[in-house]
């Protein structure tokens, strides 16, 4: 080869390769352990995918940085009757590919985010019927009332009618869909950001939307977003200077995160709680060497169970510091009076007597089932309390799975396949109510199929569900109050649950970056600034 | 890849270079032992991995606690330094870990795991293989090219996919049964079903050329019946070659066990292997905890080192061309 | 030779059949999709209806027929969580596997051969005891530990190198390469040298004794005798003579090492075939999963019956040892 030709290749390769030089300093770049899998925004009900769509799409109403609902599409909204509510759309809003966003754009969002295959059916009530009244206001016809109506729209994004239409989107992409749909390929929204290029589980490139009718916070000119599922590549990859914020950092990094030039770790309390379960409805145990009757049945058995725990220990060691125990099935940042309870005090002690009592003076065996791959540190705290209950003579045997496996059994589908579990869950709604009524609710309600759907354990006290149907009805907030706290008072007397505690939330940012982090875990770049 | 170690395929050693080799080396014909005592190297991977051996046999009596038992375990405990730094603690010598696990404890139980996998996994890839490959040698014909097409099939998926597959597959059959002892079953079961392959390609080829030979013709003449002929007098034959095998699949089986570990499919955590504590190790790489996967990685890399060293130099010394 | 061929081409055949059939039926009855699908508040009336609109509650051999029909036109459904069409995914991930297999291989063989041809010619120096003791210390410890180690020094401490990641890739039609970048370049090295480990020690092995075995045979004796130089002898002829079954072995090898890649892939988060199909194996992902295998497989099947009819064509004697050397 000559030298002329050798320079002309020398010179196509850095034509093609200086060409792609990465760009200004104002480009963000995200990691989470996540993929997003689809861009339709009625897909997946997940905290990370809900968050990547706030990005592009907006809903009526958001939740502010201290998780209170404020206005977004719609600048007001007031209750006519209790049963009838109005919307004030904004006006001047449009959607990205320029078309004007107005009530039409509404009823079609409520009518799809309803239709079968959305994954969201329970955020938008069934019985509320949305009303175009001119093109900038929307009634919303109610049954019966509802005074936490909005609680869920923060994440029902609004799509543009015509749009969905034209793009045989109509329906929600199912997530069963067996042929692609333009949705989860495409958006439309009228957020911030805008899809420049999706590639799903390797890169999606968001760029700022400059037509976006709020002035933004942040200094961004495009987000760059990489799933990486390894731990310990996300972390390198943060120190390294290669991404600026990941999400989550596994908490025995957070130190060493921390003593880097480059990066610090935002740490908070979620509004998950953690807690351990047990089958209170089978006749005799799935998992157990017990015959014929089911320990769990008898309160004195759960009591010690419960006394067993010493969730200080779990704090301390498993989560390092980074979780705040819990004496409630919510968050404290989501129900007001949770003050007023506290954990009872970790007596192994007693509760070796209580088992005796109840005639199990050597204890019994039970298979625990616990996620390895969902929570903050799931498998070890699941080990954790294996080994306090090995204390008071409970033999129990841990089957940490990946979720996909876990949940399979786990859940109503699986038919409940458990004798004792953990799991966390954050409501929806952020409000009391979600956890009366998923978590703490009676199954197999005749009136009411949804109740105690995520109740894995089979609790069932009438009394709470006639109280948890009060409280969804009551609009005076602090009678609502008091009747929630009387709720979980019964729920804590049956001993229903083992609260353990609200995970700790771990983003790793770097000190380039300024960010607001929330309580609900949805990392929101439209927040962040960047230092060139 | 595990394929490529078929001894006579791969590793020909040759004959050594000068005459007085050539002519001690045929003195020593038949004394693998001899050959052992000359070789240094052999003798301390042979003294590594019986010490190995022993320290799993013995681990009950070496560890200061049984690992496996959680009530032995404190969480107080937990994340201890070794002991010759200033946090070390009493009586954990190599530290411990987020459990409260004492890392020697545990890297003897472990040790006790990795090789029963290992040990247990290739005995079951030689037996098949070898009753495989006798079959297929002795009998010949259509069941011969029935048992090496399903060879050939079973090649196109390397071991680790094989063992990730049948792995996953049980897990979700068993699904609501599946305690440490089922699944450290599966593991043997499915390195033994990924590995069985040469074995039985190796015993077919040596009857096949045994079979033509006179004694065999005249066992059979006096009335032998078959699975004699073949036990007796074709099998010792292959003994040889099967034994380097094996040798250099335990080591390939405990990196098998380990990798399956790492992608989360190997022992569960209540009863770690030496891959397990590797894998949850790893995870404290950046946090300063170094000896939780430092010690491990240094037992299992030693460990593998002997086996393979060992498993080396027995190929050599069993290989007739080099005499 | 021509009925050889075609023998060989019908079992091929017969193997991507038998591997249709395991694939469909291990896929089949792994996890439950629909968990992955939806939100944990999801009803169990909502389930039952995606279950049956994946098809999950027809007889199995309704599942199986309808399979293989679409695999055989490559048409791998769609998957479940990127709802795109599987073969669409692969299409795209392809590149990033096949040039970090292509790179390890290429390392490993330049390497490999390298130091293979000086442990052979200077079999007793201590550089060749050394760097037999290391490869022999690269197979002993997992590739994992290896990655992340790599990563640890590398990324963390000395900051050289990317920890994730191809860098910046270039689009040549359907292909995308990260060779024309520098740093694409960066990004291969750390992952290239983890894959290329194992397969470098082994060509490493291979060569150190094929050497040895050609330089004992009766044509370098004649070559010596012609009074041919040492160089000429160890490079123009007893190398040449080695390098056949070399290059034979790594082609086989190359099916296993996209095969591997699914570690090293997971560990640098390298987005190919092998991390598509890991995330796929946490997801119950059964239409990647399923593909993933069948396309692999046909890829090392196909270079099987490549290698063996060239090998035929070229030496029909050897093709018996060859098999044996897969």
């Amino acid at each position: 080869m000559t030298i002329r030709a050798t320079s002309l290749v020398v010179t196509a390769a850095c034509l093609i390769a200086c060409a792609t030089v990465p760009a200004s300093a104002q480009t963000l770049r995200y990691a989470n352990q996540g993929n997003l899998t689809s861009l339709d925004p009625y897909t997946l009900k997940e905290t990370t995918t809900i968050a990547h769509h706030a990005h592009i799409y907006e809903g009526l109403v958001t939740r502010d940085k201290e998780l209170k609902i404020v206005p977004a599409l719609a600048e007001s909204w007031e209750t006519l009757d209790p049963k009838h509510w109005r919307f004030h759309l904004r006006k001047n809003v449009k959607f990205h590919n320029g078309a004007p966003f107005t009530a039409d754009d509404v009823v079609f969002s409520a009518e799809r985010v309803r239709t079968k295959g959305s994954n969201f059916l329970s955020n938008v009530p069934a019985d509320a019927k949305f009303v175009k009244v001119d093109d900038n206001t929307v009634d919303v016809m109610l049954d019966s009332p509802n005074p936490i109506l909005t609680s869920q729209w923060d994440s029902w994004y609004i799509m543009n009618k015509k749009w969905c239409e034209d793009n045989d989107s109509v329906a929600p992409t199912p997530a069963s869909a067996t042929s692609p749909s333009y949705a989860s390929l495409h958006e439309n929204g009228t957020g911030p950001f805008m899809i420049e290029s999706h590639q799903p589980g390797v890169k999606t490139v968001f760029k700022v939307n400059p037509d976006w009718w709020r002035k933004p916070e942040h200094n961004l000119k495009e987000i760059v977003f990489t799933p990486i599922s390894s731990a310990a590549t996300r972390v390198a990859a943060l120190l390294s200077g290669e991404v600026d914020v990941i999400e989550p950092v596994p908490i025995q990094d957070i130190q060493r995160v921390n003593a880097s030039d480059s990066a610090t770790v935002m740490t908070g309390p979620e509004l998950r709680t953690i807690f351990l379960g047990m089958d209170q409805s089978r006749d005799e145990l799935l998992f157990s060497n017990v015959k014929g009757k089911n320990p769990f049945k008898d309160i004195r058995v759960r009591e010690a169970f419960y006394k067993a725990v010493d969730i200080e220990l779990i704090r301390t060691r498993v989560m390092r510091g980074l979780s705040t125990p819990s004496a409630l099935m919510i968050a404290p940042q989501l129900f007001t009076l949770s003050k007023e309870f506290t954990r009872p005090k970790t007596d192994p002690e007693g509760a070796k007597k209580l088992l005796a009592e109840a005639g199990y003076p050597d204890g019994f065996e039970v298979t625990m089932d616990c996620p390895n791959d969902r929570y903050v540190n799931d498998a070890a705290i699941c080990q954790a309390v294996v080994g306090m209950l090995a204390r008071i003579g409970v033999k129990v045997d841990l089957l940490a799975q990946p979720k996909a496996l876990y949940f399979g059994k786990v859940l109503q589908p699986g038919g409940y396949k458990t004798s004792f579990f953990l799991l966390g869950w954050t409501p929806a709604s952020s409000d009391s109510h979600n956890v009366l009524h998923d978590i703490m609710g009676c199954r197999d309600d005749a009136k009411d199929a949804t109740r105690g759907e995520a109740n894995l354990g089979g609790y069932c006290n009438k009394e709470l569900d006639a109280l948890a149907d009060k409280v969804l009805i009551e609009t005076d907030s602090a009678k609502r109050d008091q009747m929630i706290k009387q709720a979980f008072e019964i729920g804590i007397k049956d001993y229903s649950y083992i609260p353990l505690h609200q995970q700790a939330l771990a983003w790793g940012v770097s000190k380039k970056v300024k960010l607001t982090q929330r309580a609900d875990n949805q990392v929101l770049l439209y927040w962040a600034t960047l230092q060139p | 890849m595990t394929d490529a170690f078929v001894p006579n395929a791969v590793d020909k050693e040759p004959l050594a270079g000068s005459w007085s080799d050539r002519v001690s080396a045929r003195v020593a014909a038949n004394d693998v032992f001899y050959a052992f005592r000359t070789s240094p190297l052999a003798i301390v991977a042979a003294a590594v991995v019986l010490t190995f051996f022993l320290l799993a046999l013995f681990a009950s009596q070496l560890a200061v606690q049984n690992p496996f038992d959680p009530a032995q375990l404190e969480l107080i405990n937990s994340r201890i330094a070794p002991l010759w730094t200033a946090d070390g603690q009493r009586p954990f010598l190599l530290g411990t870990d987020e459990q409260g696990r004492d890392l020697l404890s545990a890297i003897l139980y472990g040790l006790r795991v990795s090789l029963l996998v290992g040990v247990l996994g290739v005995g079951f890839a030689a037996t098949l293989g070898i009753v495989l490959g006798l079959i297929a040698g002795y009998v010949g014909g259509w069941i011969d090219s029935l048992i090496m097409r399903i060879a050939d099939v079973q090649l196109t998926f390397p071991a680790i996919l094989i063992a990730l597959l049948i792995d996953g597959v049980v897990k979700s059959a068993l699904g609501n049964k599946l305690d440490e002892r089922t699944m450290l079953a599966v593991l043997v079961f499915a390195i033994g079903l990924s590995f069985w392959v040469q074995y039985a390609r190796t015993v077919r080829g040596s009857v096949m050329v045994e079979k033509t030979k006179d004694y065999v013709a005249a066992a059979q003449l006096i009335g032998l019946p078959a699975h004699k002929i073949m036990l007796r007098h074709v099998l010792p034959n292959a003994m040889g070659p099967v034994l380097v095998i094996a040798t250099i699949n335990l080591a390939l089986a405990i990196i098998t066990e380990a990798t399956l570990s790492f992608l989360g499919s190997g022992m569960p955590d209540t009863m770690p292997s030496l891959g397990t504590l590797i894998r949850i190790g790893n995870n404290y790489l950046f946090s300063g905890e170094w000896w939780v996967v430092a010690f491990p990685g240094f037992a299992l890399a030693a460990l593998i080192l002997s086996i393979n060293l060992l498993g080396d130099w027995l190929r050599d010394a069993l290989n007739p061309r080099l005499r | 030779m021509l009925a050889f061929t075609l023998r060989r081409a019908l079992q091929a055949v017969g193997v991507m059949i038998a591997v249709g059939i395991i694939s469909f039926v291990m896929f089949r009855f792994a996890g439950d999709p629909v968990n992955q699908l939806v939100s944990i508040d999801t009803s169990a009336a909502q389930r039952a209806e995606i279950r049956k609109s994946l098809g999950l509650d027809d007889p199995v051999l309704v599942q199986f027929a309808r399979y293989f029909a679409d695999a055989a036109q490559f048409k791998f459904g769609v998957s479940y969580q990127f709802r795109q069409p599987v073969a669409q995914l692969l299409k795209e991930r392809m590149p990033a596997t096949l040039e970090l297999a292509s790179v390890a291989t290429v390392l490993a063989m330049t390497f490999g051969i390298m130091i293979g041809v000086y442990t052979a010619l200077r079999r007793n120096s201590w550089l060749a005891g050394v760097l037999q003791a290391i490869s022999l210390i690269g197979i002993s410890l997992p590739t994992f530990l290896i990655g992340i180690l790599l990563i640890y020094l590398f990324a963390v401490v000395l900051g050289w190198l990317p920890s994730f990641g191809r860098g910046d890739v270039v689009r040549i039609g359907w292909w995308t390469t990260g060779l024309l970048t520098v740093s694409g370049l960066k990004a291969l090295i750390m992952p290239s040298i983890t894959l290329g480990l194992f397969q470098m020690t082994l060509i490493m092995r291979l060569v150190r004794a094929e050497m040895l075995e050609v330089l004992r045979t009766d044509y370098i004796r004649f070559a010596r005798a012609r009074g041919l130089t040492t160089r000429a002898i160890h490079f123009g002829h007893a190398l040449k003579n080695t390098l056949v079954p070399v290059i034979t072995v790594a082609g086989l090898q190359f099916g296993s090492v996209i095969a591997f890649a699914i570690i090293t892939e997971t560990v640098f988060q390298w987005p190919g075939m092998g991390l598509l199909f890991v995330q796929a194996v946490q997801s119950v992902d059964i239409p990647i999963m399923a593909a993933y295998l069948l396309v692999v497989s046909l890829i090392f099947v196909t270079i099987n019956l490549v290698v063996d009819i060239l090998y035929t064509i070229v030496d029909p004697r050897l093709h018996h040892t060859i098999s044996r050397g897969a």
